[in-house]
């Protein structure tokens, strides 16, 4: 008989045994293997999925809040996009672009309780990015109206209102920090002082602003004409312009467009992924090598978990593979045996885990995010790498199968059969 | 036709060595039904074992079928048996998550025939140790003298030159014991060369012939007379 074949007869012989030692195995033993088995999935998928989403959470809330798809911001040497009536006329030339919002910015100091503080008291102040915006455009980029979570938001006639990020207000942000000041007694109603550079101006809060994005929970926002008159700007130069592409349109495109279209010479250009923080990307690769760190601790799991059930499975079952061997069965059918049955836990470990994954995991955190105090932590499992990852469960487990099969097939056939060491 | 000349085995545990079998001379004819006796501990087990080739002798020759096994590798040694021997264990030694027709339709699929003429062949086989009503019951199912029987069935199923038997009978009742044997006249009578360990001179007595050994060496009956 030929190698080929052979192997052929040996495969089969295999599935024969395994077949029939499932099949009347007891089905308590089988669910409780495939039961770790979905455990060691669902760990191997999962744990770095959330590792991943909790840093995706704050990309994409980044996106959605603040950079939206393309972001358009002042040059660095520069506070303002010169020009802006320029940009503002390209992006109204190109199909692919949803909508914009232009953003006034500037550096300011919030004061409260001025009125009644003693001479001897701390002033009750906080620093924070003033953003000027129509608040139209701004809703329609950012969705910001939904962040709202006490008063509402600011309209384009309100006249010295503000809306404030939360990080703002003690009451929301407890930290007691000399480098992080936050506003005491301040909500709805409250009368505070703004003082951008040397102009000061009295405004009344409108609403609180909640989101998981510093450079929107640090700011106040107010409509762009009282921006314009408080910080002197009548040329119309904005900071930045936040674009929403439609949804069938690449940000990367659009980016392009915008710099050949010669807005990079007044301006810094950049699609979301290009505007993310350094820190952010540094998490992003950190939590994905840790995502990786943790998925191969899950496959050592997955392997000693197999080996060990294999190990005694065999081990229990030497006098049977002594007279397997002694009636003619090959070693290696009994090998094919045992793997076949290793691949068989990993496989259907792996599909009860995958249709958990995606039947209910995903759907129910895409719905209801993990709630970290820095980000809506979502599950991020693509579907490639799932399949990768079951891959390599299912490799993993065919080796950690073999390698006692074989250890105990190597033993005398006569030894097995008799029982003696 | 099998025979064996000054076969010697030597059993060692730690530095203590036991030998076993002291130059044993044994020769059965094709067709022969062979009884090996001995009191406990004279070597027959050990002797069916390195007749059947399930383990390697020290010293001396075993030629079966005019063929020295002495040069054949572990794979070599596998595929003979599965081909030439048929092998009946006292306890039954069938495997417990297999029916009764899997157990015999093993051998001849590891054998790489077809599974409907195995199973076919495994039914005639069955049928023949009048087990043709039993064939789907597991092990567990079955008795003690049904599970042997399901056991003959597989070591005859593939028509092997030789069928070796230890005690056969040794966990069985009276009556199992008797159906066995009827079982083993009637292959005899067909032509199967037997052979078979027992301690059981009853048993014995109803074989072609019977070789007696004592203390690793064979004292009566090691060939046929001429």
């Amino acid at each position: 008989m030929g190698p080929l074949r052979q192997i052929g007869l040996n495969a089969r012989i295999g599935f024969f045994l395994a077949t029939r030692q499932l099949r009347r195995a007891s089905i308590w033993t089988t669910g409780l293997i495939v039961f770790v088995m979905v455990l060691t999935f669902l760990n191997l998928v999962v744990v770095s999925g959330i590792l991943v989403g909790l840093i995706q959470g704050a990309v994409d809330a980044t996106r959605e809040k603040y950079t939206s798809d393309v972001m358009v911001s002042a040059l660095s040497d520069k506070e303002y996009i010169e020009n802006t009536g320029n940009v503002l006329a390209i992006l109204d030339q190109i199909p692919e672009i949803e909508a914009y919002t232009p953003r006034y910015r500037a550096g300011a100091l919030l004061e409260a309780n001025y009125k009644t503080r003693r001479d001897d008291e701390k002033p009750n102040t906080a620093s924070a990015q003033l953003i000027g915006v129509d608040p139209h455009d701004e809703d329609a980029v950012t969705g910001i109206r939904d962040s709202v979570i006490e008063g509402s938001f600011i309209e384009p006639g309100d006249y010295d209102q503000v809306v404030l990020g939360h990080y703002l207000l003690k009451q929301y942000i407890p930290i007691e920090s000399p480098a992080f000041t936050s506003l005491e007694d301040v909500g709805v109603g409250s009368k505070i002082r703004i003082k951008v550079g040397d102009v000061t101006k009295e405004v009344v809060v409108k609403g609180i602003l909640k989101t998981k994005v510093d450079e929107v929970s640090l700011s106040a926002f107010m409509p762009d004409s009282q921006m314009r008159s408080l910080v002197g700007r009548t040329d119309g130069n904005v900071a930045e312009i936040a674009i929403a592409v439609k949804d069938s349109a690449d940000p990367a495109a659009v980016r392009d467009r915008l710099l050949l279209y010669g807005v990079g010479d007044v301006a810094r250009v950049q699609t979301f992924e290009d505007a993310q923080p350094k820190f952010l990307k540094d998490m992003i690769a950190t939590f994905g090598m840790l995502g990786t760190a943790f998925s191969s601790i899950g496959l050592a799991v997955a392997a000693i978990t197999i080996f060990i059930v294999i190990f005694i499975n065999a081990v229990t079952r030497r006098k049977f593979i002594g007279i397997l061997k002694g009636i003619g069965v090959t070693g290696e059918a009994i090998q094919f045996s045992y793997v076949f049955q290793s691949i068989f836990y990993a496989v259907v470990g792996s599909l009860i885990g995958f249709l958990l994954l995606y039947g209910v995991l995903s759907p129910v955190i895409a719905a209801h995010p993990i709630d970290f105090p820095f980000s809506d932590g979502i599950l991020v499992a693509p579907l490639g790498e799932t399949v990768a990852r079951i891959g390599l469960l299912v490799l993993v487990t065919l080796f950690a199968g073999y390698v006692p099969s074989r250890m105990i097939v190597r033993k005398n056939t006569l030894s097995s059969i008799l029982g003696r060491d | 036709m099998i025979e064996t000349k000054n076969l010697t085995r030597t059993f060692v545990t730690g530095e203590v060595k036991t030998p076993v079998l002291k130059g044993v001379d044994f020769r059965a004819e094709t067709g022969e039904f062979v009884a090996i006796m001995g009191r406990s501990g004279a070597g027959k087990s050990t002797l069916l074992y390195q007749l059947s080739l399930l383990d390697e002798p020290d010293g001396g020759e075993v030629t079966i079928d005019g063929v020295d096994v002495k040069n054949m590798t572990m794979k070599e040694k596998s595929v003979f048996r599965l081909n030439r021997f048929g092998f009946v264990f006292q306890d039954y030694a069938l495997l417990p998550e297999l029916t009764a027709i899997e157990n015999v339709a093993l051998p001849l699929l590891m054998q790489g025939m077809r599974h409907a003429e195995a199973y076919d062949r495994a039914r005639k086989a069955l049928a023949r140790v009048r087990l043709d009503h039993r064939l789907d019951n597991l092990p567990s199912q079955l008795s003690g003298g049904e599970q042997q029987r399901v056991s003959i069935a597989r070591a005859v199923s593939h028509n092997p030159s030789i069928i070796f038997a230890d005690e056969p009978t040794a966990n069985l009742d009276n009556e199992s014991s008797q159906t066995i044997l009827e079982i083993f006249n009637e292959l005899h009578a067909a032509g199967q060369t037997i052979i078979m360990v027992t301690h059981e001179e009853g048993f014995a007595e109803s074989a072609e012939r019977i070789v007696r050994i004592d203390d690793g060496r064979v004292i009566a009956g090691g060939a046929k007379k001429g």
